[in-house]
C-alpha cells in the first residue's frame, strides 16, 4: 500500500477568484501582511500495491487526463514519505 | 432532420434544448450519457446545467461519459454539435474548443438578458444570422469566464472564430468579451449564454436564440 499525492494549482498567469475571496476574508479577520492567496487542489489517492516507477508514471497520467486540466492548471506529484517504495 | 440532445446526470437545460429544435422544425432525439451511440442523429447539443455536480471541474466528469467517445470523434468528422453553458464547458474538456471556463471574476452567480454580437455567421450554429446583429438571450453562469492563452485568443480572433462575443458590461470577466467560439472548420460551436432558452416570445425575452438552431437544420437541409 502507497499513498501518492496530486497537487493541482491554476497556472499562475489564470485569475483565482476563489483565492481572492479568501484573501479579502483573511484581511476582513485581522490576519495582516498577506499579499496573496492562491487556492488549489490535493488528492491523495491510495494504491493496492507500492508506488512502484510503473505505478506513479500511471497516476500522472490520470492527472494530466482527469485531475488537472492542463489548459488552466499545472500538477505536481509525490509519494508520501513513510510510504513504502 | 434529428438533432440529439444528451442528458447527462445534473443537466438541467436538456427539454429546453430539446423544445428549441421542434420549434425551429427538427426532430429531437434525447441522448443518454450512459448510451456509447449516437443514434445516427445528423447534430448534437450538449445542454446546459450542473453535469456530474460539476465536481472537479465544469464538464471534466461529463467529457468521459460513454456518449462522448462517439461524439467526440464524429465533431472530428464534421458533425454539427453545439454546447451551450455547461456543454461549453465540456466540449473545452473534450478539447474540441480551445480554452476554458473559470469562476466569474466578481465571484458571484449572474443571471440576466444578455445582449450579444454575433462576430461569426461562417459555422453551421450561425449561418442564418447576420455578421455583427445583436441579439439578446438569457445568461445564466457561475463559472462562466472563457479564459485561453494570448496566442490562443490571437489565434482565435485572427481566423475569425469567436462567434459571439458580450456587449455592455462582460458577465464573467471573459478574455476580450468572449461568449462563444468555434472549431477551425466551424461545426463545433460553444457559448455560455442561453439561446435554447429565447425561442418563443411566451417565455423568453426574445426569439433571438432560434436562428442557431434554424442555421443548423437549413445547412443540414442544403448538404
Amino acid at each position: 500500500m502507497a499513498r501518492v499525492v496530486v497537487d493541482v494549482m491554476l497556472k499562475p498567469e489564470i485569475l483565482d477568484p476563489q483565492g481572492k475571496a479568501v484573501q479579502g476574508a483573511l484581511g476582513r479577520l485581522g490576519f495582516e501582511g498577506v499579499t496573496s492567496v492562491r487556492q488549489g487542489k490535493r488528492f491523495e489517492i491510495e494504491l493496492a500495491g507500492p508506488a512502484t516507477p510503473e505505478a506513479v508514471a500511471e497516476i500522472e497520467r490520470a492527472a494530466s487526463t482527469l485531475l488537472a486540466n492542463p489548459v488552466i492548471e499545472d500538477f505536481t506529484i509525490h509519494v508520501e514519505s513513510g510510504a513504502e517504495v | 432532420m434529428r438533432i440529439g440532445v444528451v442528458t447527462f446526470p445534473g443537466s438541467l437545460d436538456d427539454r429546453d434544448a430539446g423544445r428549441a429544435v421542434r420549434v425551429a422544425g427538427g426532430e429531437a432525439v434525447a441522448l443518454w450519457h450512459g448510451d456509447a451511440d449516437l443514434h445516427g442523429v445528423d447534430a448534437v447539443v450538449l445542454p446546459g446545467g450542473f453535469s456530474y455536480g460539476d465536481y472537479l471541474r465544469c464538464g471534466a466528469i461529463a467529457r468521459f461519459a460513454p456518449v462522448m467517445q462517439p461524439l467526440v470523434d464524429a465533431a472530428r468528422g464534421g458533425l454539427p454539435v453545439l454546447g451551450i453553458c455547461n456543454g461549453f464547458q465540456t466540449l473545452c474538456e473534450s478539447h474540441l474548443l480551445p480554452g476554458a471556463l473559470i469562476r466569474n471574476d466578481h465571484r458571484k452567480f449572474v443571471c440576466r438578458d444578455q445582449r450579444l454580437r454575433v462576430e461569426s455567421t461562417a459555422t453551421a450554429w450561425t449561418s442564418g444570422y447576420e455578421q455583427g446583429q445583436e441579439i439578446v438571450v438569457p445568461l445564466k453562469n457561475g463559472e462562466g469566464g472563457f479564459v485561453a492563452d494570448q496566442r490562443t485568443l490571437d489565434e482565435l480572433e485572427a481566423e475569425g472564430r469567436v462567434v459571439v462575443r458580450y456587449l455592455d458590461d462582460n458577465p464573467n470577466g471573459s478574455y476580450r468579451d468572449i461568449a462563444g467560439i468555434t472549431n477551425a472548420r466551424g461545426n463545433v460551436v460553444g457559448l455560455m449564454p442561453h439561446p435554447e432558452h429565447a425561442v418563443e416570445s411566451l417565455t423568453g425575452p426574445t426569439t433571438d436564440g432560434l436562428g442557431f438552431f434554424t442555421s443548423v437544420l437549413e445547412g443540414l437541409i442544403r448538404a
